[in-house]
Order: structure tokens, then C-alpha cells, then sequence
């Protein structure tokens, strides 16, 4: 069964048909193309198909599209402005906090929902927000020395 | 060179922007899907597809019997069909194959078909496969492998020890969890070829692979690297598999076919590190020289080959650790099975042995009444040093440094005297642990050590180098793009690294056995030489120096006071059609092995390690708690220092993660861990405080001085946790993963016999 659904992502109205048991990973990545969004497990544990709904984190394989009727989606591609990248993504970079990628872009958004909330995280907060994103590479130390780095910089 | 880089693929991958396989589609594709077997043995009586091809929406069903090809995709031993046609052997392998409109129409197709077995005994364990009567994987018998080393008289060497221990380890089976899965897109092409993107270490195995099985000749199989989400061993040889499914699907339907399997089939499907048991019996004099070592190693095949003659190579070389012990014998026996293969996994059947010699190595030194560094220093190699395989270690040996610093950097003298009781029921400890890693594929696969780059300056000046090595997410890129900048005289932006293609370069081996860095890395400095010898060559006749004078640097050629830009002389050069394209070459200097005695220059270079563990443990729980790393490891030249740094602390928590929570079960055959959330790995909520530190002993057939060293910082990670909590609590695991519940016993036993 098809749904026609409204919503706004990365800053663009968007209607259009959907099945009802697409999930949102599912229809970001095969309806919209944005290939940032990665699957890594289908199943909620490692975090890779992060986005944020209404200004949340959710794993967007657990989620089917029509739930984002009339929501805010933001993805990894609408977070830089234009060239210029966003301080997480600077910082990342930086920080030598990417290797393979694939776990990346989920982890960036994870990290800006939390950055977005409270502007000077403890430590134990950012471990606790990151904590459901798996990374294989780094052993997680740059990733969160770049977000230490990104909420050192704010006033 | 040797200035902190920051990595030419990252902001591709920070935006998103980074094509993974799954992220490209084409026109007309169709998806891929395999029909695992439900049994860990069993014979097929029959296999009828009728209904599944009857479905709408699905292009083609495929078994065995179409294959045009050879079935069969063994990368070292022929033993393992690409899909099984008479015998299944565990539960990942594949009897059938669809293509269809879309992944959810091929996945109801596997449903549809039937397939006949008929069950067959099994065995599930190493020991059980060579057991009298045991059912057989194989009609050529259960064990696969047997690879000896005999050094010395172990008869005098005992009889001259002062203290001799026997202990038996276990090691359990290890999964990489890559996060993004293996994937594959086949696109037949016009001509009869077959082009392949996929998410793969090793190209050129899989243009073989794939060739033998569409019964092809090579040329026309084309293989082009993805941007690839993370190997670790995982994506080596098992991507032959999966982009062999593809192409063969693709072959059959003239369309595009792409294969991402699901986390769940990965898990079924791919390698795992080998599960092991290891018997040690060393000996050492009262003043810590250790004087034998006689070691047993039994690990579990699975039930193919795969790279596991290859794996059981190292654990030989390796089995004694890095330390100078004049008698030794060792056996290594690898068993087939009817569970998971075990392969490749970072550390190749090291950082088992290691678990191993570095807990024995302490129990010497608790024995002697010895600092554990102390006996580490006696008995470490040093130029000079003879290994067990009677090899003479004539540079670049690190070992010693890498102790002092570690031990230095941790506070190690004043921790060890520490109070070990921080409260009423926790307990904290402190434990060292040591390696050795031969460089890239040693004697074992010298055939296969040789890569190649192709190298061009185009118009502009801007430099393009294609090299045989994949990126994974290791950086490899990175530090052959520096060394080709460093090398040119030009800044990092002006050099492309192109994504790895079987048509742009050589077959330059296998993306392993920490390899990359140096035979990438010197095939392009060989390929650039070429280049600047014709372009100095010019110069010089342009400026009337002397050739010898000039130099590369800044972007500018140089030299008697006088110079010409890099850009201007590459112009120069195109005027008059100077070829401004090479091919690069490097080749292993020559390693042997003998197989009755297992003597011989095993690598041609080894790197080393030092880890030192702070962990605390909760004698209530037994729940250990990884606070600190101190990780000083032997790289050569480090080429891109925060590279290292990244490699050592992911290195450093995957081997966390052996210690204390992975485990890849299997239980008659079946797996208990299907999905990520009963396999577990580490999170930012377990993780030490990891500190890396680099040691240079500059390798002279290295680029610039560098070795590998991708695997060697999880090897010693495990046994450095293990003496850790023996020194917190006084007990002695000899198994991993070390989990609360294991702990705890030994804790409760530990109190019963007090």
C-alpha cells in the first residue's frame, strides 16, 4: 500500500508516494539518493544510518518513512553549507577521526544532535551519545576528541 | 615526510560523498541473493528451483550445475566449490542463487525453492576432527595442515632449565565486524567481459577467481575497488566468493546484478580468526634465560581451506615469540571442521600464540620472583639475535625500545608496587606483553610478493599514481600519496591516488600481511624515479647543470643556482614527447622456510611491540575494566605519524575486544552470535585510554625506512589484559574472552582452595 507523505529534508520540501513498510533508510537512500546514509546492520545496533528527525537521532532503519509525515529530516548532505563544511565535519577531519568512513557520516549526526542540545558536554555525555554507534577503525579516541574539539570552540 | 597528515580521502567521507558499493546504481540492475544451507553437514539429494523461477520479478535461478566454469574458489588449497553441489559443509554454504527486480523478490524466491538433504554426522572441534573414526570434511582426511619448527636439542634444553612450566591456552573465534558489509555490483559488458566494483582487499584474487569460475581468461575480468568500509582480513579472499555469485548471476542475465549482503549474511558467510589451542612447555635458568620452548597448536580449519595454510605459517614462526630461545620445537596442526572458516583476520594467527607466550612468559617471572619486564629484556630479540626459525636479525629491531618506552611512559615500577586494593572488592593491575610480526608474506607467499604501480605527470603537472594496494581504511592512500609528494617535490595536492584497478596496474598481490605501505609505497617511488630521470635529464640540458646537481623540491627542479619550475619542465617535456609515464616494480627481498626443520629467513623484516594494560577488576562481578594502553610499537619510518597513531589505537581495542567480549559462537555447526547484537565489540563506553607510541628502526628495504604495521597492535593486546588481571588478582585465565562469568569462577575457585 502507497502513502503520500510531506516532509522537509535538508531544508527542501518534499512530497511523494511511499510504500507503507519502507523504512526511512529505505526511502532516503532509494527515493532521495542520498547515499550518505549507510546501512550497516538493518537492525538498530550500529548506529552507521544515523539521521535526525525533528533535530533527534533515530536509526533510520527502524523507522518507516511514513513516521516522518510532516517531520524535519536532516542527513549527513545537508549538513555543510554549500563547500563549507560543518565544525564537526572540519573536526573530524582534523582529528584524524575518519578511516574506512562507512561509520561516519551516522556518528556526525549523532554527534551534532548532542552538540545541539547541550553546547559544553561532559565526557560521560558524549561517550553516552556515541555510545550506540559502532566504529571498527579508530577505537572511538579521535572521534571524541573531535567532538571535544567542535564544543571547546563555542563561547 | 614524517609530519602528521591529515588523510587525502577524509573530507569525501565526511560529506558523505564517498561511493561505497551500495551506493552506486545503474540502469536495469538487478539484486542478488544466496540460499544458505539450514545443516553444518549434509548431502544433497536434490534441488528443484521450478517455483522460484516461476515467480515473477525474479531473471534467473542458478545452482552448481550451471556453472560455466570450474566451481570452485579455494584461494590457497582447491577444496572449496563456489556453490555447493554434493556435500554442504557448514552453514554458510550456498546452494542456490536468484536474481530479481529487487532484493525483496530474489529473498522470497529463496523461499520458494526446495532443496533435498540428507544430514550427515559432523565434527566440531579441532580436537574431535582427529579423532579415530571422526566423520570427514574432506575424503582426503581432517587435517589440512602440519608445519614444524626444529631448532636446537629440546632434550638438553630441558635438561638445563631450572624451572619448567606446561600450560594449555584456548582461543575462541574472532569476527572482524567491518562496518559495512561485503558487497559486490557485476556489470557484464559488450565484449563477453565481466567488470566487478565491489567492496575487496585483493583485486587481482578476485580476477582470478571470478575468471575460473565464468571460465574466462583474465583479461576479459576486470575488477575496480570500491571505496571499501573496512577489511581486517574479512574482505581478503570471501569477496572472491560474493563477487563470483554476482558475476555468475550477471553472466546468466546479461544485466547488472549487485549483491550487498545483510549484516546476518555476512556474519554466516565470512571468515572468522581461527578458534586455537595451544599447549606451551618453557623453561628457563633461575636468572631468566629462557632455553626452551616446545609448543603444540591445534586450530580449528572450519570446513575450507581458505587462507588457512597461510595463517598456521605464522603461528609456527611466531609461536615463540620475540625472544632468543635456543631450543625449540613446534607443531602447528590445523584441523578441518564442520563450522565457520576460519582466514584471515589482522594478526594472522599471531595474536593467538601470543595470548599464549606472553601469559607464559609471566608465570616464568612470577616463578623467578622476576620483574616481568626484566625477563622480557633478557630474552628479547636485538640485532643479532637468532629467531626459531634460525634466522639472523641483521636490521631494524626495535623490541628493546619499544619495552623501555612502554614501560617508561606507564609509570611501571611505582604501579607494580602500587597496593593492588582500591576498595573493598576491586583490584587493579598492571600487565606487559610483547611481539613480533614478520613484514608482509614471507616465504610462504613469495610468489605472491611483488606489486606495481603506474605512474603519470599529466599536462598540468598534477601527478596520478594507480598502485596495486587497496585503501580499506588504513590510509594507505595517504602515505603513498606523501611519499610520491615527498619524492616530486610537489605539495600533497597535486597527487591523485586512483581507486585500485586489475586494468591500470599489475597483479601486485594481496592487500595484507601489512605490506602496503612499503611495496605500494616503494612501486611508485621506483615508477617516479623513472619520470624524474627523464625530466632531470631535460633540465639539465635546459639549464645547464650538471643532472647530479639537481633536486626536486618545492615545486621547483634545482640546483647550481639556477631552476626551473616543476610545472614549466613538465611542459618542456610534452614539447618534445618525453614519455612522462612508469611502471613501478618491488619485489620481497628472498625468505625461505624448510619444511622438515623450519628454518630459514621466514620474513624479510619483522616489526615489534610493547603493550603495557591497566585494568581494575570487581571481584564481586568479575567484570574487568581496560583503564589504560600504553602501546609502543616498532613501525620503521613512520610515513604519516597520525596514520600510526589511528592504526594503533584501533588496533589496540579490537584486541580489547578479543580479550574481554568477543566471542563467535558456534554450536554443533550453528552459529549463536548471528547479529551484532549478541556479537558484541566495543563501544565508546568500553574503551581505555589508549596511549601510542611510536619507535623508528629504520628499515633499509622500507620507503623512506618504514615497515608495515596495519596488524601489530592488536597481537599483544590479550596478553597484555590477561597479566594484568593476574597481577590485580593473583589468577591465572588461560582462556578468552575473559567474560565476568569466567572470571568469577576462577575467583570463587581461587577462594575455595584459600
Amino acid at each position: 500500500m502507497k502513502h503520500t507523505i510531506n516532509l522537509r529534508v535538508n531544508g527542501e520540501e518534499v512530497t511523494t508516494d511511499v510504500k507503507s513498510h519502507r523504512t526511512l533508510l529505505e526511502f532516503l537512500r532509494d527515493q532521495l539518493h542520498l547515499m550518505g546514509v549507510k546501512e550497516g546492520c538493518g537492525d538498530g545496533e550500529c548506529g552507521a544510518c544515523t539521521v535526525l528527525l525533528n533535530g533527534e537521532p533515530v536509526r533510520s532503519c527502524l523507522i518507516l518513512a511514513v513516521e516522518a509525515q510532516n517531520s524535519e529530516i536532516l542527513t549527513i548532505e545537508g549538513l555543510a553549507e554549500g563547500e563549507k563544511l560543518h565544525p564537526l565535519q572540519r573536526a573530524f577531519i582534523d582529528q584524524g577521526a575518519v578511516q574506512c568512513g562507512f561509520c561516519t557520516p551516522g556518528l556526525i549526526m549523532g554527534a551534532k544532535a548532542l552538540l545541539d542540545r547541550h553546547s559544553h558536554p561532559t565526557e560521560e555525555q558524549i561517550r553516552e551519545a556515541i555510545g550506540g554507534h559502532l566504529c571498527r577503525c579508530t577505537g572511538y579516541e579521535t572521534i571524541l576528541q573531535a567532538i571535544r574539539s567542535v564544543a571547546k570552540m563555542r563561547p | 615526510m614524517g609530519q602528521p597528515v591529515k588523510r587525502i580521502d577524509a573530507r569525501s567521507k565526511v560529506t558523505g560523498r564517498a561511493r561505497y558499493v551500495a551506493d552506486v546504481k545503474i540502469q536495469g540492475m538487478l539484486y542478488g541473493k544466496m540460499l544458505f544451507s539450514p545443516h553444518a553437514h549434509a548431502h544433497i539429494k536434490g534441488i528443484d528451483t521450478s517455483k522460484a523461477e516461476g515467480l515473477p520479478g525474479v531473471w534467473a535461478v542458478i545452482t552448481a550445475q550451471h556453472i560455466p566454469g570450474e566451481n570452485q574458489i579455494g584461494v590457497v588449497t582447491p577444496d572449496q566449490p563456489l556453490l555447493a553441489q554434493e556435500t554442504v559443509r557448514f552453514v554458510g554454504d550456498c546452494v542456490a542463487l536468484v536474481a530479481a527486480e529487487s532484493a525483496s523478490v530474489a529473498e522470497k524466491a529463496l523461499g520458494l525453492i526446495r532443496v533435498d538433504y540428507q544430514t550427515l554426522p559432523g565434527v566440531y572441534t579441532a580436537q574431535e576432527a582427529l579423532g579415530e573414526n571422526s566423520p570427514l570434511v574432506h575424503q582426503g582426511g581432517n587435517l589440512l595442515t602440519h608445519l614444524k619448527i626444529r631448532k636446537g636439542d629440546l632434550k638438553k634444553g630441558i635438561g638445563e632449565c631450572d624451572i619448567l612450566l606446561e600450560e594449555t591456552f584456548h582461543t575462541q573465534r574472532q569476527e572482524h565486524v567491518y562496518i559495512e558489509t561485503i558487497g559486490a555490483l557485476a556489470i557484464p559488458e559488450g565484449d563477453g567481459s565481466m567488470t566487478i566494483l565491489g567492496s575487496i582487499q585483493c583485486p587481482f584474487y578476485v580476477q582470478k577467481g571470478v575468471a575460473h569460475v565464468l571460465g574466462l581468461p583474465m583479461n576479459k575480468v576486470r575488477i575496480v575497488q570500491a571505496t571499501t568500509g573496512g577489511g581486517f582480513g574479512g574482505k581478503e579472499d570471501v569477496p572472491s566468493e560474493i563477487c563470483g555469485f554476482a558475476s555468475l548471476l550477471a553472466w546468466k542475465t546479461h544485466r547488472p546484478v549487485q549483491m550487498i549482503l545483510t549484516r546476518e549474511e555476512d556474519l554466516r558467510r565470512s571468515s572468522k580468526r581461527h578458534p586455537m589451542s595451544v599447549t606451551y612447555k618453557m623453561g628457563a635458568t633461575k636468572g631468566g634465560k629462557i632455553l626452551c620452548a616446545q609448543i603444540e597448536v591445534l586450530a580449528d580449519v572450519g570446513a575450507y581451506a581458505t587462507l588457512s595454510p597461510v595463517v598456521m605459517f605464522r603461528s609456527t614462526v611466531h609461536a615463540t615469540g620475540p625472544y632468543e630461545i635456543p631450543h625449540v620445537k613446534v607443531d602447528t596442526y590445523g584441523a578441518y571442521t564442520n563450522n565457520i572458516p576460519s582466514g584471515a583476520m589482522r594478526g594472522f594467527g599471531t595474536p593467538e600464540v601470543t595470548f599464549a607466550h606472553e601469559s607464559m612468559v609471566d608465570e616464568l617471572a612470577a616463578k623467578l620472583n622476576m620483574d616481568p619486564i626484566q625477563i622480557r629484556l633478557i630474552n628479547g630479540l636485538r640485532l643479532g639475535s637468532q629467531t626459531a626459525t634460525g634466522q639472523v636479525l641483521r636490521e631494524s629491531v626495535g623490541l628493546e625500545e619499544t619495552i623501555v618506552k612502554a614501560k617508561e611512559a606507564c609509570d611501571w615500577e611505582s604501579k607494580r608496587a602500587e597496593d593492588k586494593r582500591i576498595g573493598p572488592s576491586r583490584r587493579r593491575g598492571l600487565g606487559a606483553s610483547a611481539m613480533f610480526y614478520g613484514v608482509s608474506l614471507g616465504a610462504k607467499g613469495w610468489p605472491l610478493d611483488g606489486s606495481a604501480a603506474a605512474v603519470q605527470v599529466h599536462q598540468d603537472g598534477s601527478v596520478s599514481v594507480a598502485i596495486g594496494g587497496t585503501e580499506m581504511g588504513q590510509g594507505a592512500q595517504t602515505v603513498v600519496a606523501q611519499m610520491a609528494a615527498e619524492c616530486m617535490g610537489l605539495s600533497l595536492d597535486r597527487i591523485a591516488i586512483l581507486a585500485t584497478d586489475t586494468s591500470l596496474v599489475p597483479d601486485s598481490g594481496p592487500t595484507v600481511a601489512s605490506r602496503t605501505t612499503v611495496f605500494s609505497g616503494n612501486a611508485t617511488l621506483n615508477a617516479l624515479e623513472q619520470i624524474k630521470r627523464s625530466m632531470t635529464e631535460l633540465a639539465s640540458e635546459l639549464l645547464a647543470v650538471a643532472p647530479e646537481k639537481l633536486d626536486f623540491r618545492d615545486g621547483q627542479v634545482l640546483g647550481g643556482g639556477k631552476k626551473i619550475s616543476f610545472d614549466q619542465l613538465v611542459q618542456h617535456c610534452y614539447s618534445r614527447n618525453i614519455n612522462l609515464g612508469a611502471e613501478g616494480w618491488f619485489v620481497s627481498p628472498p625468505c625461505s622456510f624448510d619444511e622438515e626443520t623450519g628454518q630459514g629467513d621466514a620474513y624479510y623484516v619483522y616489526g615489534y611491540g610493547t603493550q603495557i594494560a591497566e585494568v581494575e577488576v570487581d571481584l564481586d562481578t568479575g567484570q574487568v575494566q581496560v583503564l589504560r594502553v600504553t602501546a609502543a610499537h616498532d613501525v620503521g619510518k613512520a610515513i604519516n605519524p597520525q596514520g600510526v597513531s589511528c592504526q594503533i589505537e584501533g588496533g589496540v581495542v579490537q584486541g580489547v575486544g578479543y580479550a574481554l567480549l568477543e566471542n563467535f559462537m558456534m554450536v554443533k555447526g550453528q552459529i549463536q552470535t548471528p547479529d551484532l547484537a549478541t556479537y558484541t565489540i566495543p563501544t565508546s563506553l568500553d574503551v581505555p585510554q589508549v596511549e601510542p607510541i611510536i619507535v623508528e628502526a629504520i628499515s633499509e628495504k622500507g620507503p623512506y625506512g618504514a615497515k608495515g604495521l596495519g596488524e601489530q597492535p592488536i597481537i599483544p593486546t590479550a596478553a597484555a589484559v590477561a597479566n594484568a588481571i593476574h597481577d590485580a588478582t593473583g589468577i591465572r585465565i588461560t582462556k578468552l574472552p575473559i567474560g565476568p562469568e569466567a572470571l568469577r569462577r576462577a575467583l570463587l575457585e581461587e577462594r575455595k582452595e584459600l
